[in-house]
């Protein structure tokens, strides 16, 4: 009867109830948006990291993110390789150039220069061309989400980074860049050349420890042998952690995006708190004839409760299909939206605790209830 | 006149004062009263004679200020509120003069909602309610909303609820006020009968002039105090067992006696 009681004091106000879920509602929507966007930016962000397969980032001293470092000389690979327990040292190349239209004008891009053998970054979701098709004469990669930024319709179309000319060989999919500059992948040398690098130097170098070796205790030898090197010896997690610091938190993209979603649970509880109160203070004198009948305190706080726990079930579902339509028209724009698992629980997980808060004031209204106005009426 | 039934109720000495300092009333002066299985008694006084009051206290939903109160034995002084919940819960059922229904329940859910308080669950809660609204005549209207129901209904469902768990005592606030005269004779018929289940005692707070002839016991309250007592045969036990009338009439100082 708890369940029937909670279910008829909700449905009996509709407009009451539909105020209710929209409270709900845009509270996930405003949420799952904003913390979408958080991780769609985390993914951006941390995504060539990710997928390289290197345990160690070897950068200049200071680098703040893949895309913002400085040029190590080359001479660290050497001392780097003779380390014990590294297995591969990869040099990667990864700064801003830019990049000519075919039908004129310019944008910048990001070449990453990499090479294909063990323990390099490749580019990944391939959708057109090869890998190994970036080795031909002038090949580079584009994300297929970049070609009207960067002018191109398809593979096999021509275009230009400083004063290099490229032809677009292979294509990827979703690897998308937080600087909104477009990744270009490419061979090592022929990165160094666009760029004007010297044949032995690099942005990174990416160290592959052997199987079984502590990546701990490797760090810790790369470190004392690259000691007065001016570079930086980084696990992935720690190089990883450093980018999201920089673009998220350093430049306040990721406090705003958090900000939002307080701002949006903040708002959804008032709502959800101001309805729920109102409807108890109109079953009040139910509630006094319930206490009057002998109910038990949590008795009527289980109604409550209930009536809360509805609203943020049908308010979930109601936002999370709204939220997940928002979702889908936001893939191939500059920030898409990022649905997971685990943003789905917490959003529900969320959305029940802020239905529960917003229940206190209720019951503590009808905790203060006096039966004896059962006889006043 | 006592009846030798069992005490199902037995308030001694209630002083109930209400507000503080200046403003402060005493509601009752020191009240006595024992009601016994079986009997239908009908409380009647003038507003703000203390009716409500005694009624709120009997029921537990007040605690008096001194004074002592027995509800079927266990005393309840000292219990804290959801201790006085429990022994509403288990020994009172209420009839309010407004019904207190739940707009948004049927007929049945009200009354198995006040079972479901009580922890009656299930198959047995659906049957006890039926059994319920079919002892004040309901059965065919179980599933019919408040609002779609007379006034006489409604009350009726009130009864139900009250009498589904089978209390001790039922308590009735003015159960017939919002009722014509047909309704409140119905329902106040329906009381007596009830009250004639020797397990159980009934008290009514009335103005109603009409229930009169259904008590067993009429007391009469003034200014905070009980002024006089009339006990009788109620109508429907003379029609039902021709005995001879009993009246019996006493005075503030005889019950103090």
């Amino acid at each position: 009867m708890v369940l029937t009681l909670a279910f008829r004091n909700l449905f009996h106000d509709r407009i009451r109830l539909i105020v209710t879920l929209v409270g709900i509602l845009f509270s996930i929507v405003l949420v799952a948006v904003q913390l979408g966007l958080y991780l769609g930016a985390r993914k951006m962000i941390i995504g060539m990291i990710e997928n390289a397969p290197a345990e160690i980032w070897i950068t200049s001293f200071g680098a703040k993110s893949f895309e913002e470092a400085g040029v190590l000389s080359g001479r660290e690979r050497h001392a780097a390789l003779s380390t014990p327990g590294v297995r591969t040292v990869v040099p990667l190349v990864a700064s801003f150039a830019e990049w000519r239209k075919p039908a004129g004008g310019a944008t910048l891009s990001v070449v990453v220069g990499t090479d294909g053998g063990d323990g390099a970054l490749r580019p990944w979701n391939l959708v057109a061309g090869d890998v190994i098709d970036i080795a031909a004469p002038d090949a580079v990669a584009i994300d297929r989400s970049y070609l009207e930024n960067l002018g191109v319709t398809n593979v096999g179309d021509a275009a230009q980074i400083e004063s290099s000319r490229v032809k677009v060989v292979a294509m990827t999919d979703g690897i998308r860049s937080f600087t909104t500059a477009p990744y270009v992948f490419t061979t090592l040398d022929r990165a160094r050349a666009i760029l004007n690098m010297p044949r032995e130097q690099s942005t990174f170098l990416l160290v592959s420890v052997e199987t079984g070796a502590d990546v701990g205790a490797v760090r810790a030898g790369l470190q004392d042998r690259l000691a007065g090197s001016n570079v930086e010896v980084l696990t992935k997690a720690e190089f990883r952690d450093r980018s999201l610091d920089h673009w998220l938190f350093a430049t306040g993209a990721g406090v705003a995006l958090i900000g939002g979603a307080l701002l949006g649970i903040l708002v959804g509880t008032v709502i959800v708190a101001q309805t729920l109160y109102s409807s108890t203070k109109d079953h009040l004198n139910e509630f006094a004839t319930l206490r009057a009948l002998g109910s038990s305190s949590r008795y009527i706080h289980a109604v409550i409760l209930l009536q809360a726990a509805i609203s943020a079930a049908i308010g979930y579902a109601l936002g999370m299909a709204i939220a997940l339509v928002v979702i889908k028209l936001s893939e191939g724009t500059a920030l898409p939206i990022v649905m997971t698992p685990g943003l789905a629980a917490t959003l529900f997980a969320l959305t029940v605790a802020m239905c529960a808060i917003s229940a206190f004031a209720a019951i503590m209204k009808v905790t203060r209830i006096d039966p004896a106005m059962v006889f006043s009426r | 006149m006592s009846t030798g039934s069992a005490k199902i109720v037995e308030a001694r000495d209630i002083v109930m004062e209400l507000g503080h300092g200046a403003g402060m009333v005493r509601a009752l002066k020191g009240v006595s009263l024992v009601l016994e299985a079986g009997e239908l008694t009908l409380m009647m006084g003038p507003s703000g004679s203390g009716k409500t009051t005694l009624l709120s206290i009997v029921g537990c939903i007040l605690s008096p200020t001194t004074g002592s109160l027995r509800i079927a034995g266990t005393a309840t002084e000292n219990l804290s509120p959801e201790a006085l919940a429990g022994l509403r819960r288990r020994n009172i059922g209420f009839v309010f003069q407004s019904y207190n229904l739940f707009p948004t329940l049927t007929a049945i859910e009200n009354v198995r909602l006040a079972l479901d308080v009580q922890g009656t669950r299930g198959s047995r809660q659906v049957m006890v309610a039926k059994e319920a609204l079919e002892a004040v005549g309901l059965a065919h209207r179980m599933t019919a909303y408040p609002r779609n129901m007379s006034g006489g209904e409604q009350q009726r469902v009130a009864i139900a609820r009250a009498i589904a768990g089978k209390p001790a005592l039922i308590l009735a606030d003015e159960p017939t006020a919002a009722l014509d005269a047909e309704n409140g004779q119905s329902v106040m018929q329906l009381l007596s009968e009830l009250a004639r289940e020797k397990s159980r005692a009934i008290l009514a707070v009335t103005h109603d002039h009409r229930t009169l002839p259904h008590a067993n016991r009429i007391v009469n309250i003034e200014d905070g105090l009980i002024v006089g007592e009339t006990r009788q045969t109620p109508a429907s036990a003379k029609s039902a067992a021709p005995a001879p009338a009993c009246a019996d009439s006493k005075t503030k100082t005889e019950l103090e006696a």
